[in-house]
């Protein structure tokens, strides 16, 4: 467990946990990452706020470098894997109604069944073929 | 209806993505991957994550509207359906083959990563594809 860092952990779920809040009590709704980029880009009602919320996803890390100056995170190489993998996670997220935030997060606060449901798959589902391939 | 708390909310989560390092597929892949060198950090941002948001959304929902709109627009299905069941596999499949998922790819935009816009065309595809073929 030498990669272990709960203290970045905890800080940083508590402002996915209020960021997440702040769209329920302002605007009642549901702060799911993959519907509402969906909705964004393929329906027109609804359009201005979901895109507000998607330039704060934009913006976020660039904040996070402007203030830890020596901030890096690492990105994927362009392969097949990663385009199978993007295709998987967005119809899977489409068909399955959400992913880690709007489930995970919000819907598993909320005790719904099928929130509870999607993350113990999805987890399971990650661990099996990250596990596999690795 | 004023944007500015839409924005506000989406950049608090994506600096808490970023800080917590869950925007680095290594991370998630750590894991997701069981193995000797198991890293439980993620379980820890889902659970401070659901802490914050559980106790506002008990404490907040019984107590009137939002501040911006008549009514809370939240889901009312309950039927664990095919869509929901094979859904969730197949984006824990994707999950566990490249380490992202919707929230920490789109942050990553910004790194310019060929990597990462790969996978951003290819989900916003599979969005198009799911709403085009229904199951």
């Amino acid at each position: 467990m030498e990669n272990f860092t709960p203290v970045e952990a905890l800080i940083g779920g508590a402002m996915i946990g209020l960021g997440a809040l702040i769209l329920l009590v302002f605007y009642g709704r549901i702060a799911g990452i993959s519907g509402i980029t969906s909705s964004a880009l393929f329906t027109r009602e609804g359009r201005s706020w979901r895109l507000a919320f998607l330039a704060g996803i934009v913006a976020g890390p660039l904040l996070v470098a402007a203030i830890i100056t020596d901030y890096s995170y690492s990105t994927p190489q362009l392969s097949w894997q990663v385009i199978v993998a993007g295709l998987l996670v967005g119809v899977g997220t489409g068909w399955g109604s959400g992913c880690t935030s709007g489930h995970g997060i919000c819907g598993v606060s909320r005790l719904s069944p099928r929130s509870i449901t999607a993350t113990v798959l999805f987890m399971l589902s990650g661990m099996l073929v990250a596990t596999l391939l690795s | 209806m004023p944007i500015i708390f839409a924005f506000i909310a989406g950049l608090l989560m994506s600096v808490g993505i970023a800080y917590s390092h869950m925007i680095d597929p290594n991370k998630v892949l750590g894991f997701l991957t069981l193995n000797t060198n198991w890293d439980p950090s993620l379980i820890l941002v889902m659970a401070a994550a659901l802490a914050v948001y559980s106790c506002g959304y008990w404490l907040f929902i019984g107590k009137g509207k939002p501040v911006f709109a008549q009514s809370f627009s939240l889901p009312t299905k309950t039927t664990l359906d095919k869509p929901l069941l094979i859904g969730a596999l197949l984006f824990g499949a994707g999950w566990g083959l490249a380490g992202y998922c919707p929230g920490p790819a789109l942050a990553a935009l910004s790194s310019g990563s060929h990597g990462t816009l790969a996978f951003i065309i290819a989900m916003i595809t599979g969005w198009f594809i799911s709403r085009k073929l229904a199951i």
